[in-house]
This record gives structure tokens, C-alpha cells and sequence, in this order.
């Protein structure tokens, strides 16, 4: 009996351009993207058309999470003059007589983001690093127009400053409601500082527009 | 196909004891896990970095004038009222508002672009020149504006931006960005009013 043979056919493929096109993608992925910076709050920022990028800069960076609490960050990169972050946190304890200790100060230096009242500065401070990322900071009060203490901290920051050019930064979720913003503003305002930069994603400008036609005329 | 192949070993004792016989090995090497790897690398890469870079929109604020006598002056055929609330909902009015807010009306974010181009629009056609506006063309020209012709025609429009407590800090940025967009030179974010914030309400759907 002549039987028919039925060829076994392998289950194994040829991994080979698998592979390839893994790696292709993940060199891809490598190059073209940036590494997330830590963030003490999760925020979604708003799209807007603007192109200008964001610069290394010093800068108070104002944020601002989706309940509306308010939080307050020294960013010292271009002068790199780490004492200004120390003058910051002496300034707001002369200036508010926290009694705060030396080691409390330092603690300020090593990671300037604060998001509680004044009342709550010490004990925030006197936290160690991990449990400060930790904790849930209640914001800083800016809703309250005869308390803004937000006012106090640029205040402090602006006079630590002192000769070096200074950016204003405002980052703020999508689903903040506008009096947090106003509170941003009041004390941004109450200290003479009318201008600002809103970190915002980047977002294509509409065809047909007025800024669309300036854009087409200045390419030409 | 896909293995390194190691049978062999055992079969080489024709030749007697002592001879080895040179073994065949495969080159193909099984290529599944480096694509694991491969692809466990792109998913941590996914997650841990971002793709697009934050941009930064640039925002000036008038000052806070203590004097009436120096608060800007609004004409009032070339004002455009764009009020926020509750919901992503965008109210406007064009001049003053009426004492019985019958200039009062309610629109959303999609036809609000369309709104302040028609407002624009309606105020350049109802230009009348006067000789101040020659400083106007003068800079527009200096900047390398194609259109400083044109430049002085929307001076009187105005876009007054009044957030209720409800809006959100996206609608604030987002007719912010249509300033930007419909290329309005002149706007300002000022505090509603009580009776504006009750026009409001009371048009809200519940």
C-alpha cells in the first residue's frame, strides 16, 4: 500500500524581521521622545497654537492641578546660583516668622515645590524626601483675596532674584476652574508682574485663519 | 527552523571510537525572546518619556491702574464681550450689554471663532482713518508686516474676556488661543459682573 506522505511542516516562523522592525520602532521611540521630568502633581496642560518653546530658564513656576490647588516652584538652571533657592525659603521665614531650622531650610533648597499655607510650611519642610513626595499637600490659598499668600512667595522670590532676569511660568490642568487662575494672576499682579508665560501642548493653527494667513505670507 | 540545532552529539561512532565526526550546526538562532525584548523595551519607552515638548504661550496683563483717568477707553462699536461659564458654554454681547439682556446670547467653543471673525470683520469695514493711525502702519511696517496697510483698521476692536467661577482654566486658555488664532491685538480678562454672572445662570440648562 503506497501511503501518501503528508509533509510535516514546521510551526516555527523566522524571527528575524520581527525583530527588525522591534528595534526599528524602539530606536525610534529612544530618539524622538524626551524623558518625563518628576512631577510632584499630575497635570494636563491645555492645547494652544503657540510655537515658542520652553526654554531652560529661571523661573517661578506656578502650577496648578485639577482641584485648583496651587503649587509654587523656584526653578534655578540658568544663573545656576543654587543660594537663591536658600534666600527664597529665609526671606518667607523672616517675612512670615515660621521659625523654621536650619536643616528645615536646606530641605526647602533640595526640593523647592510647596503646596501648603504658611501654617503648614514647618511640618512640610521637616518631612523627609520620600514622604514629602508622599503626602497630599492641601495647595497654596490664593482664592482669598485679603490672604493671597502666593503674593508673599513671588514677593520673596522676586527680591531673591535681584539681578537675574526672571521668567514667570503658570502650568495649569485642563479642569481647574478659573478662580484658582485669578488667584495666579491677583498675585502675580499685586506684584507688578504683567507678564507671563502659560505652558501649554503644542496644537496646529487652523487653516483658513487670520494667524494662518500671517504664517503663509511670512513662509513666503 | 527557528532552533540552534544540537542533535549530533551522540551519532558520531561510525568512524570508531576516537573520530569525531565535525559536527553541522545550524546558524539560525531562535529569535523569540530578543523579540520580547525588543518589545518590552518599547512599551517601557512609551511610558516613560513624552513625546511632544511643552510650548509656552506668552501673556500680558494691563497693568493695575489705580486711576480711572488712565483705564483704556473701549469704543463701543467695536466691543465684543466673550463671557465663560459652566459646561464649556461661551456667552457674548456686542457693546454694552442691554438693561434687559436682550443683546445677550449663548454660543459654544466651535462658533465662537466665527463669531469674533464676523465682529472683526464688521469693525474693519466701518474703519474711518484718522491721521494717529499712521503711527500704527508706521511699526506694523517696521515689524515686517505684508499686510501693514491693513494695520490700523482693527484698532477699535476690543475682546473683553470675563470667566465666570465655573470655567475652567482650559476655556480661559483655549479663547485665549483664539485671540491668537484670529489675530486680535487688543483683549483683556477682566472680572464679570454680578448681573452678567446672573444672565448666565439663568440661561443655564439645569
Amino acid at each position: 500500500m503506497p501511503s501518501v506522505k503528508i509533509p510535516k511542516k514546521s510551526t516555527a516562523t523566522d524571527m528575524t524581521p520581527f525583530v527588525d522592525v522591534a528595534f526599528l520602532i524602539l530606536s525610534f521611540f529612544m530618539l524622538a521622545t524626551k524623558f518625563k521630568p518628576p512631577e510632584p502633581v499630575e497635570i494636563t496642560t491645555p492645547r494652544s497654537v503657540s510655537s515658542d518653546k520652553l526654554k531652560e530658564q529661571d523661573a517661578l513656576l506656578i502650577e496648578m492641578d485639577k482641584n485648583g490647588r496651587v503649587y509654587f516652584t523656584v526653578n534655578v538652571q540658568k544663573s545656576a546660583d543654587e543660594g537663591i533657592k536658600k534666600s527664597v525659603i529665609e526671606g518667607i521665614n523672616k517675612a512670615r516668622n515660621l521659625g523654621l531650622t536650619q536643616s528645615e531650610m536646606n530641605s526647602f533648597a533640595k526640593n523647592t515645590t510647596v503646596g501648603v499655607p504658611f501654617t503648614g510650611l514647618k511640618s512640610l519642610l521637616a518631612m523627609s524626601d520620600e514622604d514629602r513626595l508622599k503626602v497630599k499637600q492641601p495647595g497654596i490659598p490664593v482664592t482669598d483675596t485679603l490672604n493671597n499668600e502666593l503674593t508673599t512667595w513671588v514677593a520673596t522670590a522676586v527680591s531673591a532674584f535681584q539681578g537675574h532676569k526672571l521668567n514667570y511660568m503658570i502650568k495649569g490642568d485642563n479642569a481647574a476652574k478659573y478662580p484658582s487662575f485669578k488667584g495666579i494672576i491677583d498675585a502675580l499682579r499685586k506684584n507688578d508682574i504683567n507678564k507671563y508665560q502659560l505652558i501649554t501642548d503644542p496644537e496646529g493653527v487652523p487653516a483658513g485663519t487670520d494667524l494662518y494667513k500671517i504664517q503663509e505670507a511670512k513662509r513666503k | 527552523m527557528a532552533d540552534i540545532d544540537v542533535s549530533g552529539g551522540d551519532s558520531g561512532h561510525k568512524k570508531g571510537p576516537g573520530v569525531k565526526k565535525a559536527k553541522k550546526l545550524s546558524t539560525r538562532v531562535d529569535m523569540t525572546p530578543m523579540v520580547d525584548l525588543g518589545f518590552l523595551l518599547i512599551t517601557f519607552f512609551i511610558f516613560t518619556t513624552t513625546m511632544s515638548t511643552p510650548t509656552t504661550m506668552g501673556l500680558i496683563m494691563p497693568k493695575d491702574e489705580k486711576n480711572p483717568k488712565d483705564l483704556t477707553e473701549v469704543k463701543e462699536s467695536g466691543a465684543l464681550t466673550i463671557l465663560l461659564g459652566k459646561n464649556d458654554l461661551v456667552y457674548y454681547y456686542m457693546g454694552q450689554i442691554k438693561p434687559d439682556g436682550s443683546n445677550f446670547q449663548s454660543t459654544t467653543f466651535k462658533e465662537v471663532r466665527k463669531i469674533i471673525q464676523d465682529k472683526k470683520k464688521e469693525v474693519m469695514a466701518n474703519y474711518t482713518p484718522s491721521p494717529l493711525d499712521e503711527n500704527i502702519k508706521n511699526k506694523a511696517r517696521e515689524a515686517g508686516d505684508p499686510n501693514w496697510q491693513n494695520a490700523a483698521k482693527d484698532k477699535d476692536f476690543v475682546v473683553v474676556i470675563k470667566p465666570n467661577e465655573d470655567a475652567t482654566y482650559k476655556n480661559t486658555v483655549d479663547i485665549l488661543d483664539e485671540m491668537t488664532i484670529n489675530d486680535v491685538k487688543r483683549f483683556a480678562i477682566v472680572d464679570i459682573t454680578e448681573d452678567e454672572n446672573k444672565l448666565i445662570h439663568a440661561t443655564e440648562p439645569k
